[in-house]
Protein backbone atom coordinates (compact mmCIF):
# COMPACT_ATOMS: atom_id res chain seq x y z
CA UNK A 1 0.00 0.00 0.00
CA UNK A 2 2.78 2.62 1.17
CA UNK A 3 4.78 1.26 -1.92
CA UNK A 4 1.73 2.32 -4.28
CA UNK A 5 1.22 5.69 -2.82
CA UNK A 6 5.10 6.11 -4.16
CA UNK A 7 4.21 5.25 -7.54
CA UNK A 8 0.81 5.73 -8.35
CA UNK A 9 0.87 9.69 -8.10
CA UNK A 10 3.52 9.44 -11.21
CA UNK A 11 1.06 7.36 -13.14
CA UNK A 12 -1.78 9.75 -12.58
CA UNK A 13 0.51 12.52 -14.32
CA UNK A 14 1.46 9.89 -17.37
CA UNK A 15 -2.31 8.96 -17.67
CA UNK A 16 -3.47 11.75 -20.16
CA UNK A 17 -0.33 10.95 -22.22
CA UNK A 18 -0.34 7.57 -22.35
CA UNK A 19 -4.09 7.31 -23.47
CA UNK A 20 -2.55 9.61 -26.58
CA UNK A 21 -0.06 7.65 -27.22
CA UNK A 22 -2.39 4.51 -26.92
CA UNK A 23 -5.25 6.10 -29.27
CA UNK A 24 -3.10 8.37 -31.62
CA UNK A 25 -0.28 6.28 -32.34
CA UNK A 26 -1.51 2.65 -32.07
CA UNK A 27 -5.33 3.07 -32.19
CA UNK A 28 -4.53 4.88 -35.11
CA UNK A 29 -2.11 2.53 -37.30
CA UNK A 30 -4.91 -0.44 -35.90
CA UNK A 31 -7.97 1.54 -38.09
CA UNK A 32 -5.79 1.94 -40.37
CA UNK A 33 -4.67 -1.29 -40.77
CA UNK A 34 -8.11 -2.11 -40.25
CA UNK A 35 -9.26 -0.10 -43.36
CA UNK A 36 -6.51 -1.90 -45.29
CA UNK A 37 -8.50 -4.71 -45.21
CA UNK A 38 -11.38 -3.93 -46.54
CA UNK A 39 -12.99 -2.97 -49.72
CA UNK A 40 -13.51 0.41 -49.81
CA UNK A 41 -12.07 1.82 -52.66
CA UNK A 42 -14.62 5.04 -52.70
CA UNK A 43 -15.35 7.29 -50.37
CA UNK A 44 -19.46 6.51 -49.77
CA UNK A 45 -18.87 2.36 -49.18
CA UNK A 46 -19.21 1.27 -45.73
CA UNK A 47 -16.44 -1.50 -46.69
CA UNK A 48 -16.19 -5.27 -46.40
CA UNK A 49 -13.93 -7.35 -44.75
CA UNK A 50 -11.38 -8.63 -47.66
CA UNK A 51 -8.28 -10.10 -45.77
CA UNK A 52 -5.12 -9.12 -46.93
CA UNK A 53 -6.57 -8.84 -50.18
CA UNK A 54 -5.49 -5.51 -51.21
CA UNK A 55 -1.77 -6.10 -50.04
CA UNK A 56 -1.51 -8.86 -52.24
CA UNK A 57 -3.20 -6.64 -55.38
CA UNK A 58 -1.13 -3.82 -54.41
CA UNK A 59 1.67 -5.86 -56.12
CA UNK A 60 0.01 -5.63 -59.38
CA UNK A 61 0.33 -2.69 -59.95
CA UNK A 62 3.17 -0.98 -62.36
CA UNK A 63 3.19 2.05 -60.40
CA UNK A 64 3.67 0.41 -56.92
CA UNK A 65 7.09 -1.35 -58.51
CA UNK A 66 8.17 2.01 -59.69
CA UNK A 67 7.78 3.54 -56.49
CA UNK A 68 9.56 0.46 -54.28
CA UNK A 69 12.28 0.82 -56.35
CA UNK A 70 12.44 5.05 -55.98
CA UNK A 71 12.26 3.99 -52.36
CA UNK A 72 14.98 1.88 -53.04
CA UNK A 73 16.99 3.73 -54.85
CA UNK A 74 16.70 6.76 -52.91
CA UNK A 75 17.49 5.59 -49.81
CA UNK A 76 20.45 3.94 -50.67
CA UNK A 77 21.73 7.02 -51.69
CA UNK A 78 20.61 9.51 -49.35
CA UNK A 79 21.70 7.03 -46.67
CA UNK A 80 25.25 6.24 -48.19
CA UNK A 81 26.01 9.88 -49.23
CA UNK A 82 24.66 11.86 -46.06
CA UNK A 83 26.68 9.11 -44.07
CA UNK A 84 29.56 9.70 -46.28
CA UNK A 85 29.46 13.19 -46.37
CA UNK A 86 29.08 13.92 -42.53
CA UNK A 87 31.80 11.50 -41.69
CA UNK A 88 34.02 13.49 -43.94
CA UNK A 89 33.28 16.67 -42.16
CA UNK A 90 33.45 15.18 -38.87
CA UNK A 91 36.73 13.54 -39.49
CA UNK A 92 38.00 16.66 -41.01
CA UNK A 93 37.00 18.70 -37.92
CA UNK A 94 38.23 16.52 -35.53
CA UNK A 95 41.27 17.12 -33.75
CA UNK A 96 39.81 20.67 -33.86
CA UNK A 97 40.13 23.67 -36.57
CA UNK A 98 40.42 27.19 -36.79
CA UNK A 99 36.73 28.63 -37.18
CA UNK A 100 35.22 25.32 -35.99
CA UNK A 101 32.02 27.20 -35.17
CA UNK A 102 31.49 28.52 -38.40
CA UNK A 103 32.05 25.70 -40.53
CA UNK A 104 29.58 23.91 -38.07
CA UNK A 105 26.91 26.55 -38.18
CA UNK A 106 26.84 26.55 -42.15
CA UNK A 107 27.30 22.85 -42.79
CA UNK A 108 24.15 22.91 -40.30
CA UNK A 109 22.06 25.43 -40.91
CA UNK A 110 20.35 23.46 -44.21
CA UNK A 111 18.63 21.15 -41.27
CA UNK A 112 16.47 24.44 -39.61
CA UNK A 113 14.49 24.90 -42.83
CA UNK A 114 11.92 22.83 -44.16
CA UNK A 115 12.05 20.79 -47.19
CA UNK A 116 9.64 22.32 -49.19
CA UNK A 117 11.54 25.82 -49.11
CA UNK A 118 14.80 23.72 -50.33
CA UNK A 119 12.63 21.78 -53.35
CA UNK A 120 12.27 25.06 -54.77
CA UNK A 121 15.66 25.97 -55.42
CA UNK A 122 16.89 22.72 -55.99
CA UNK A 123 14.26 22.10 -58.53
CA UNK A 124 15.84 25.12 -60.31
CA UNK A 125 19.16 23.61 -59.72
CA UNK A 126 18.53 20.37 -61.05
CA UNK A 127 16.76 21.64 -64.34
CA UNK A 128 17.13 18.87 -67.10
CA UNK A 129 17.92 20.84 -69.97
CA UNK A 130 21.46 20.06 -71.14
CA UNK A 131 24.18 21.23 -74.16
CA UNK A 132 22.44 24.56 -75.86
CA UNK A 133 19.66 24.33 -73.26
CA UNK A 134 21.57 24.07 -70.24
CA UNK A 135 20.51 26.04 -67.07
CA UNK A 136 21.20 25.52 -63.43
CA UNK A 137 23.88 23.15 -62.72
CA UNK A 138 24.19 21.92 -65.55
CA UNK A 139 25.50 25.71 -66.92
CA UNK A 140 27.62 25.56 -63.84
CA UNK A 141 29.09 22.55 -64.80
CA UNK A 142 29.20 23.35 -68.86
CA UNK A 143 31.43 27.01 -67.23
CA UNK A 144 33.44 24.87 -64.77
CA UNK A 145 34.90 22.74 -68.07
CA UNK A 146 33.00 19.50 -66.66
CA UNK A 147 30.13 19.67 -69.54
CA UNK A 148 30.40 16.19 -69.96
CA UNK A 149 29.19 15.71 -66.53
CA UNK A 150 25.44 17.09 -67.18
CA UNK A 151 22.23 15.06 -67.53
CA UNK A 152 18.84 14.91 -66.78
CA UNK A 153 19.05 14.87 -62.73
CA UNK A 154 15.71 13.45 -61.06
CA UNK A 155 14.28 13.24 -64.70
CA UNK A 156 16.89 10.36 -65.25
CA UNK A 157 14.33 7.80 -65.94
CA UNK A 158 16.52 4.99 -64.55
CA UNK A 159 18.53 6.94 -62.04
CA UNK A 160 16.45 10.31 -61.03
CA UNK A 161 16.09 9.18 -57.87
CA UNK A 162 19.50 9.28 -56.87
CA UNK A 163 19.73 13.39 -57.95
CA UNK A 164 16.49 13.28 -56.00
CA UNK A 165 18.88 12.53 -53.19
CA UNK A 166 21.17 15.06 -53.55
CA UNK A 167 19.45 18.15 -51.55
CA UNK A 168 18.40 15.22 -48.85
CA UNK A 169 21.74 14.86 -48.52
CA UNK A 170 22.49 18.28 -48.35
CA UNK A 171 20.16 18.73 -45.74
CA UNK A 172 21.05 16.09 -43.74
CA UNK A 173 24.69 15.54 -43.55
CA UNK A 174 25.28 18.35 -41.16
CA UNK A 175 23.35 16.56 -38.35
CA UNK A 176 25.48 13.24 -39.11
CA UNK A 177 28.50 15.20 -38.39
CA UNK A 178 26.93 16.61 -35.72
CA UNK A 179 26.77 12.97 -34.03
CA UNK A 180 29.97 11.43 -35.45
CA UNK A 181 31.84 14.90 -34.21
CA UNK A 182 30.26 13.89 -31.08
CA UNK A 183 31.45 10.82 -31.45
CA UNK A 184 34.90 11.08 -32.31
CA UNK A 185 34.90 13.43 -28.94
CA UNK A 186 33.82 10.80 -27.22
CA UNK A 187 36.94 8.73 -27.72
CA UNK A 188 39.26 9.34 -24.70
CA UNK A 189 42.70 10.65 -25.60
CA UNK A 190 44.19 8.24 -23.25
CA UNK A 191 43.05 5.47 -25.42
CA UNK A 192 44.60 7.11 -28.61
CA UNK A 193 48.23 7.85 -26.57
CA UNK A 194 48.65 4.47 -25.46
CA UNK A 195 47.93 2.72 -28.96
CA UNK A 196 50.55 5.19 -30.31
CA UNK A 197 53.27 4.67 -27.45
CA UNK A 198 52.86 1.22 -28.37
CA UNK A 199 54.13 2.53 -31.67
CA UNK A 200 50.43 1.82 -33.57
CA UNK A 201 50.35 4.30 -36.13
CA UNK A 202 47.79 6.85 -36.84
CA UNK A 203 45.81 4.87 -39.30
CA UNK A 204 46.01 1.66 -37.02
CA UNK A 205 44.68 3.69 -33.97
CA UNK A 206 42.03 4.77 -35.99
CA UNK A 207 40.97 1.77 -37.52
CA UNK A 208 41.30 -0.03 -34.86
CA UNK A 209 40.47 2.61 -31.25
CA UNK A 210 38.01 4.84 -32.87
CA UNK A 211 36.56 3.16 -35.59
CA UNK A 212 35.00 0.60 -33.06
CA UNK A 213 34.10 3.31 -30.29
CA UNK A 214 31.80 4.92 -33.30
CA UNK A 215 29.70 2.02 -33.85
CA UNK A 216 26.72 3.34 -31.94
CA UNK A 217 26.79 6.38 -32.98
CA UNK A 218 26.65 4.87 -37.16
CA UNK A 219 24.05 3.22 -36.18
CA UNK A 220 21.80 5.86 -34.91
CA UNK A 221 22.95 7.91 -37.68
CA UNK A 222 21.84 4.79 -40.12
CA UNK A 223 18.20 4.37 -37.90
CA UNK A 224 17.69 8.08 -37.98
CA UNK A 225 18.56 8.49 -41.83
CA UNK A 226 16.61 5.44 -42.73
CA UNK A 227 13.27 6.41 -41.07
CA UNK A 228 13.46 9.78 -42.66
CA UNK A 229 14.08 8.06 -46.18
CA UNK A 230 11.93 5.51 -46.08
CA UNK A 231 8.63 8.23 -44.93
CA UNK A 232 10.06 10.86 -47.70
CA UNK A 233 7.24 13.08 -49.09
CA UNK A 234 7.97 17.14 -48.22
CA UNK A 235 11.08 16.89 -50.43
CA UNK A 236 9.54 14.83 -53.49
CA UNK A 237 6.14 17.04 -53.76
CA UNK A 238 8.61 20.36 -54.04
CA UNK A 239 10.65 18.94 -56.40
CA UNK A 240 9.18 17.46 -58.77
CA UNK A 241 5.43 17.31 -57.86
CA UNK A 242 3.51 13.79 -57.93
CA UNK A 243 4.49 12.66 -61.41
CA UNK A 244 5.02 9.01 -61.73
CA UNK A 245 8.73 9.61 -62.86
CA UNK A 246 9.95 10.71 -59.31
CA UNK A 247 7.16 8.35 -57.49
CA UNK A 248 7.74 6.69 -54.17
CA UNK A 249 5.24 5.00 -51.75
CA UNK A 250 4.70 8.14 -49.67
CA UNK A 251 3.36 10.20 -52.73
CA UNK A 252 1.66 6.86 -54.35
CA UNK A 253 -0.32 7.18 -50.86
CA UNK A 254 -1.39 10.50 -51.33
CA UNK A 255 -2.56 9.97 -55.00
CA UNK A 256 -4.46 7.42 -54.33
CA UNK A 257 -6.46 9.28 -51.15
CA UNK A 258 -7.00 12.75 -52.95
CA UNK A 259 -6.50 11.73 -56.64
CA UNK A 260 -8.19 7.57 -56.71
CA UNK A 261 -10.31 8.71 -53.87
CA UNK A 262 -9.64 5.26 -52.57
CA UNK A 263 -8.89 5.11 -48.30
CA UNK A 264 -8.00 1.41 -48.58
CA UNK A 265 -5.62 1.55 -51.21
CA UNK A 266 -3.87 4.26 -49.46
CA UNK A 267 -4.29 2.70 -46.35
CA UNK A 268 -2.45 -0.64 -47.69
CA UNK A 269 0.05 1.61 -48.98
CA UNK A 270 0.75 3.78 -45.64
CA UNK A 271 0.60 0.17 -43.74
CA UNK A 272 3.61 -0.93 -46.30
CA UNK A 273 5.63 2.30 -45.11
CA UNK A 274 4.93 1.36 -41.54
CA UNK A 275 5.80 -2.08 -41.88
CA UNK A 276 9.30 -1.01 -43.87
CA UNK A 277 10.11 1.52 -40.62
CA UNK A 278 8.94 -1.13 -38.08
CA UNK A 279 11.13 -3.53 -38.99
CA UNK A 280 14.30 -2.08 -38.43
CA UNK A 281 13.36 0.55 -35.92
CA UNK A 282 12.17 -1.93 -33.15
CA UNK A 283 14.59 -4.03 -32.45
CA UNK A 284 17.38 -0.82 -32.32
CA UNK A 285 14.48 0.63 -29.86
CA UNK A 286 14.65 -2.94 -27.48
CA UNK A 287 18.51 -2.71 -28.21
CA UNK A 288 18.59 0.87 -27.28
CA UNK A 289 16.77 0.31 -24.05
CA UNK A 290 18.56 -2.78 -22.90
CA UNK A 291 21.73 -0.95 -23.07
CA UNK A 292 21.04 1.77 -21.05
CA UNK A 293 19.62 -0.43 -18.58
CA UNK A 294 22.65 -2.06 -18.48
CA UNK A 295 24.75 1.07 -18.22
CA UNK A 296 22.80 2.32 -15.54
CA UNK B 1 61.99 17.51 -39.02
CA UNK B 2 60.60 14.41 -38.39
CA UNK B 3 57.54 12.98 -40.65
CA UNK B 4 55.52 13.19 -37.80
CA UNK B 5 55.87 16.55 -37.28
CA UNK B 6 55.83 17.44 -41.04
CA UNK B 7 52.63 15.82 -41.46
CA UNK B 8 51.06 18.08 -38.26
CA UNK B 9 52.16 21.05 -40.44
CA UNK B 10 50.71 20.29 -43.51
CA UNK B 11 47.32 17.97 -43.15
CA UNK B 12 45.43 21.13 -41.33
CA UNK B 13 46.45 22.93 -44.30
CA UNK B 14 44.49 20.48 -46.31
CA UNK B 15 41.82 19.36 -43.79
CA UNK B 16 40.66 23.24 -43.99
CA UNK B 17 41.13 23.65 -47.76
CA UNK B 18 38.51 20.81 -48.42
CA UNK B 19 36.17 22.34 -45.33
CA UNK B 20 36.76 25.58 -47.20
CA UNK B 21 35.56 24.01 -50.26
CA UNK B 22 32.40 21.80 -48.99
CA UNK B 23 31.50 25.65 -47.22
CA UNK B 24 31.31 26.97 -51.05
CA UNK B 25 29.07 23.72 -52.15
CA UNK B 26 26.58 23.95 -49.58
CA UNK B 27 25.93 27.73 -49.71
CA UNK B 28 25.52 27.24 -53.91
CA UNK B 29 21.71 26.57 -52.93
CA UNK B 30 21.96 30.24 -50.98
CA UNK B 31 23.44 32.11 -53.78
CA UNK B 32 20.72 31.38 -56.20
CA UNK B 33 17.81 31.60 -53.59
CA UNK B 34 19.13 35.28 -52.61
CA UNK B 35 20.51 36.43 -55.88
CA UNK B 36 17.39 35.55 -58.16
CA UNK B 37 15.14 36.99 -55.27
CA UNK B 38 16.63 40.40 -56.17
CA UNK B 39 16.01 40.09 -59.60
CA UNK B 40 13.45 41.99 -61.63
CA UNK B 41 10.85 39.94 -63.98
CA UNK B 42 13.29 40.48 -67.06
CA UNK B 43 16.16 38.88 -64.90
CA UNK B 44 14.35 36.05 -63.40
CA UNK B 45 15.17 33.50 -65.64
CA UNK B 46 16.77 29.99 -65.63
CA UNK B 47 19.57 30.87 -67.58
CA UNK B 48 21.10 33.77 -65.45
CA UNK B 49 20.85 32.13 -62.47
CA UNK B 50 23.99 32.58 -61.93
CA UNK B 51 24.20 36.14 -62.59
CA UNK B 52 24.01 38.73 -59.82
CA UNK B 53 21.13 41.32 -60.38
CA UNK B 54 21.94 43.87 -62.74
CA UNK B 55 18.97 45.82 -61.35
CA UNK B 56 18.20 45.24 -57.76
CA UNK B 57 14.96 45.05 -56.59
CA UNK B 58 12.60 43.95 -53.95
CA UNK B 59 10.23 43.89 -56.10
CA UNK B 60 9.26 40.03 -55.62
CA UNK B 61 9.96 40.27 -52.02
CA UNK B 62 6.97 42.41 -51.84
CA UNK B 63 4.87 40.27 -53.48
CA UNK B 64 6.22 37.09 -51.96
CA UNK B 65 5.13 38.84 -49.05
CA UNK B 66 1.66 39.50 -49.75
CA UNK B 67 1.03 35.90 -51.19
CA UNK B 68 2.60 34.45 -48.19
CA UNK B 69 1.55 36.36 -45.45
CA UNK B 70 -1.50 34.76 -44.32
CA UNK B 71 0.35 31.34 -44.30
CA UNK B 72 2.98 32.56 -41.77
CA UNK B 73 0.05 33.90 -39.26
CA UNK B 74 -0.87 30.63 -39.68
CA UNK B 75 2.81 29.07 -38.89
CA UNK B 76 2.98 31.39 -35.99
CA UNK B 77 -0.48 30.08 -34.56
CA UNK B 78 0.47 27.03 -34.72
CA UNK B 79 3.88 26.59 -34.01
CA UNK B 80 4.13 29.52 -30.92
CA UNK B 81 1.25 27.14 -28.94
CA UNK B 82 2.24 24.07 -30.15
CA UNK B 83 5.63 24.12 -29.21
CA UNK B 84 4.90 25.69 -25.51
CA UNK B 85 2.67 22.77 -24.86
CA UNK B 86 4.31 20.22 -26.06
CA UNK B 87 6.95 21.18 -23.76
CA UNK B 88 5.02 21.79 -20.65
CA UNK B 89 4.01 18.23 -21.30
CA UNK B 90 6.66 16.73 -22.15
CA UNK B 91 8.63 18.40 -18.97
CA UNK B 92 5.52 16.44 -16.97
CA UNK B 93 6.29 13.01 -18.46
CA UNK B 94 9.75 13.42 -18.41
CA UNK B 95 10.08 13.82 -14.84
CA UNK B 96 7.19 11.03 -14.07
CA UNK B 97 9.52 8.43 -16.21
CA UNK B 98 12.80 9.63 -14.37
CA UNK B 99 11.59 10.28 -10.51
CA UNK B 100 8.66 8.79 -10.29
CA UNK B 101 8.99 5.81 -11.65
CA UNK B 102 6.04 3.10 -11.53
CA UNK B 103 6.38 -1.05 -12.16
CA UNK B 104 6.47 -1.06 -16.02
CA UNK B 105 7.74 2.13 -16.36
CA UNK B 106 10.30 1.04 -18.85
CA UNK B 107 7.54 -0.59 -21.21
CA UNK B 108 5.57 2.71 -21.75
CA UNK B 109 8.76 4.36 -22.16
CA UNK B 110 10.04 2.21 -24.99
CA UNK B 111 6.27 2.04 -26.62
CA UNK B 112 6.03 6.25 -26.48
CA UNK B 113 9.71 6.19 -28.54
CA UNK B 114 8.24 4.27 -31.15
CA UNK B 115 5.89 6.62 -31.80
CA UNK B 116 8.87 8.84 -32.36
CA UNK B 117 9.50 6.94 -35.59
CA UNK B 118 6.20 5.98 -37.61
CA UNK B 119 5.84 7.72 -40.45
CA UNK B 120 2.45 9.55 -40.20
CA UNK B 121 1.14 8.20 -43.84
CA UNK B 122 0.04 5.39 -41.32
CA UNK B 123 -2.04 7.52 -39.24
CA UNK B 124 -2.78 10.11 -41.60
CA UNK B 125 -6.24 8.19 -43.00
CA UNK B 126 -7.85 7.37 -39.88
CA UNK B 127 -6.96 10.89 -38.42
CA UNK B 128 -8.99 12.94 -41.04
CA UNK B 129 -11.89 10.03 -40.28
CA UNK B 130 -11.93 11.21 -36.66
CA UNK B 131 -11.36 14.63 -36.98
CA UNK B 132 -14.11 14.72 -39.07
CA UNK B 133 -16.00 12.82 -36.55
CA UNK B 134 -15.43 15.36 -34.16
CA UNK B 135 -15.60 18.24 -36.03
CA UNK B 136 -12.42 19.38 -35.72
CA UNK B 137 -11.28 18.89 -39.39
CA UNK B 138 -9.47 21.20 -41.12
CA UNK B 139 -8.70 23.98 -38.82
CA UNK B 140 -5.90 25.21 -36.43
CA UNK B 141 -6.86 23.80 -33.17
CA UNK B 142 -6.76 20.24 -35.14
CA UNK B 143 -3.58 20.35 -36.34
CA UNK B 144 -2.23 21.91 -33.51
CA UNK B 145 -3.79 18.35 -31.27
CA UNK B 146 -2.19 16.36 -33.74
CA UNK B 147 1.61 18.15 -34.26
CA UNK B 148 1.15 17.97 -29.75
CA UNK B 149 0.17 14.40 -29.27
CA UNK B 150 2.88 13.09 -31.89
CA UNK B 151 5.09 15.38 -30.57
CA UNK B 152 5.02 13.86 -27.13
CA UNK B 153 7.36 10.96 -27.61
CA UNK B 154 10.91 13.20 -28.05
CA UNK B 155 9.73 16.13 -25.89
CA UNK B 156 9.30 13.53 -23.44
CA UNK B 157 12.48 11.62 -24.00
CA UNK B 158 14.47 15.02 -24.01
CA UNK B 159 12.97 15.94 -20.44
CA UNK B 160 13.64 12.66 -19.22
CA UNK B 161 17.39 12.42 -20.32
CA UNK B 162 18.00 15.68 -18.72
CA UNK B 163 15.83 14.71 -15.51
CA UNK B 164 17.94 11.57 -15.53
CA UNK B 165 21.05 13.29 -14.18
CA UNK B 166 18.99 15.36 -11.51
CA UNK B 167 21.01 13.61 -8.25
CA UNK B 168 17.78 11.66 -6.93
CA UNK B 169 18.69 12.60 -3.36
CA UNK B 170 17.22 16.04 -3.82
CA UNK B 171 13.73 14.62 -4.83
CA UNK B 172 14.15 12.16 -1.58
CA UNK B 173 14.86 15.33 0.38
CA UNK B 174 11.95 17.14 -0.77
CA UNK B 175 9.90 14.17 0.34
CA UNK B 176 11.29 13.64 3.53
CA UNK B 177 10.40 17.31 4.31
CA UNK B 178 7.21 16.18 3.48
CA UNK B 179 6.54 17.92 -0.39
CA UNK B 180 4.70 15.38 -2.51
CA UNK B 181 4.94 14.52 -6.22
CA UNK B 182 4.04 18.67 -7.77
CA UNK B 183 5.87 20.14 -5.16
CA UNK B 184 9.10 18.64 -5.64
CA UNK B 185 8.25 19.08 -9.28
CA UNK B 186 8.06 22.79 -9.05
CA UNK B 187 10.60 23.35 -5.77
CA UNK B 188 13.80 21.36 -7.13
CA UNK B 189 13.08 19.72 -10.84
CA UNK B 190 11.60 23.06 -12.48
CA UNK B 191 13.87 25.81 -11.32
CA UNK B 192 16.85 24.13 -13.53
CA UNK B 193 14.50 23.28 -16.04
CA UNK B 194 15.79 26.08 -18.22
CA UNK B 195 18.49 24.61 -20.86
CA UNK B 196 15.53 21.68 -21.68
CA UNK B 197 13.23 23.82 -22.16
CA UNK B 198 14.85 26.03 -24.19
CA UNK B 199 16.06 22.43 -26.50
CA UNK B 200 12.15 21.33 -26.66
CA UNK B 201 10.75 24.14 -27.77
CA UNK B 202 13.20 25.14 -30.15
CA UNK B 203 12.78 21.49 -31.31
CA UNK B 204 8.93 21.83 -31.41
CA UNK B 205 8.99 25.05 -32.91
CA UNK B 206 11.12 23.97 -36.08
CA UNK B 207 9.35 20.80 -36.42
CA UNK B 208 5.81 22.25 -36.32
CA UNK B 209 7.18 25.58 -38.55
CA UNK B 210 8.41 22.90 -41.39
CA UNK B 211 5.88 20.45 -41.50
CA UNK B 212 4.04 20.07 -44.50
CA UNK B 213 2.37 16.38 -44.47
CA UNK B 214 0.17 16.92 -40.99
CA UNK B 215 -0.96 20.45 -42.90
CA UNK B 216 -1.95 19.12 -46.07
CA UNK B 217 -3.59 16.02 -44.94
CA UNK B 218 -5.72 18.01 -42.33
CA UNK B 219 -5.97 22.04 -43.07
CA UNK B 220 -8.23 23.97 -45.23
CA UNK B 221 -7.53 26.60 -47.15
CA UNK B 222 -7.95 28.72 -44.61
CA UNK B 223 -5.95 27.66 -42.28
CA UNK B 224 -2.97 26.59 -44.40
CA UNK B 225 0.38 27.17 -42.72
CA UNK B 226 3.51 28.92 -44.87
CA UNK B 227 4.83 25.58 -46.25
CA UNK B 228 1.72 24.60 -47.88
CA UNK B 229 1.14 28.07 -49.37
CA UNK B 230 4.81 28.18 -50.26
CA UNK B 231 4.14 25.20 -51.93
CA UNK B 232 1.50 26.16 -53.81
CA UNK B 233 2.93 29.72 -54.83
CA UNK B 234 5.85 27.26 -56.30
CA UNK B 235 4.16 25.12 -58.06
CA UNK B 236 2.26 27.87 -60.01
CA UNK B 237 3.49 28.09 -63.84
CA UNK B 238 2.83 31.61 -63.65
CA UNK B 239 4.49 32.80 -60.21
CA UNK B 240 8.26 34.01 -61.27
CA UNK B 241 11.37 32.51 -59.97
CA UNK B 242 12.24 35.84 -58.32
CA UNK B 243 9.23 35.91 -56.01
CA UNK B 244 9.53 32.01 -55.80
CA UNK B 245 13.04 32.47 -54.22
CA UNK B 246 11.71 35.36 -52.07
CA UNK B 247 8.81 33.26 -50.54
CA UNK B 248 11.10 30.13 -50.25
CA UNK B 249 13.32 32.52 -48.24
CA UNK B 250 10.82 34.37 -46.42
CA UNK B 251 9.33 31.01 -44.99
CA UNK B 252 12.67 30.05 -43.91
CA UNK B 253 13.39 33.63 -41.72
CA UNK B 254 11.87 32.69 -38.46
CA UNK B 255 13.48 28.68 -37.94
CA UNK B 256 16.82 30.31 -39.38
CA UNK B 257 16.80 33.45 -37.03
CA UNK B 258 16.00 30.70 -34.00
CA UNK B 259 18.48 28.62 -35.27
CA UNK B 260 21.49 31.80 -35.50
CA UNK B 261 20.45 32.78 -32.12
CA UNK B 262 19.35 29.98 -30.30
CA UNK B 263 21.82 27.07 -32.34
CA UNK B 264 23.85 25.52 -29.59
CA UNK B 265 19.92 23.98 -27.69
CA UNK B 266 19.03 23.27 -31.45
CA UNK B 267 22.20 21.30 -31.70
CA UNK B 268 21.55 18.84 -28.56
CA UNK B 269 17.81 19.42 -29.51
CA UNK B 270 19.72 17.18 -32.38
CA UNK B 271 21.52 14.35 -30.33
CA UNK B 272 18.52 13.96 -28.08
CA UNK B 273 17.13 12.88 -31.43
CA UNK B 274 19.42 10.24 -31.79
CA UNK B 275 18.37 8.62 -28.44
CA UNK B 276 21.52 7.98 -26.69
CA UNK B 277 23.90 8.05 -29.41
Amino acid sequence: MTRMRRWLPGLLLLSPSIAAIAIFVYGMLGWNLQVAMTDRHDEISEGRFVGLTNFVQLWDQPRWHISVEHAVVFTLVFVGGALLLGWLLAFLMERGIRGEGTFRAIYLFPMAISFVATGIVWRWLMNAGTGERAVGLNALLDGLGLGFLQWQWFRDPDWGMAAMAIPAVWQMSGYVMALFLAGFRGVPDELREAARVDGASEWKVYRHIVLPLLRPVTLSALIILGHISLKVFDLIVAVAGTQVVTDVPAVFMWVAVFDSHDPAKGATIAAYIVLSVTVFVVPYLIWSVRRERRES
Amino acid sequence: MTAVARRARVLPGVRFALLIAFVLVFLVPVYVLLATSFKPLTEADPGQAWNLPRTWTFEAWRVAWEKLAPGLLNSVLIAVPGALISAALGSMNGYVLSKWRFPGADVVFTLFLFGMFIPYQGVMIPLVQLMTTLDIYGGLPGLILAHVVYGIPICTLIFRNYYVTIPDELIEASRVDGAGMLRAYRSVVLPVSGPAFAVVVIWQFTSLWNDFLFAVFLTGPQSWPATVLLNNIAGAQATPYSQQMAAAILASIPTMVVYVLLGRFFMRGLMAGALKG
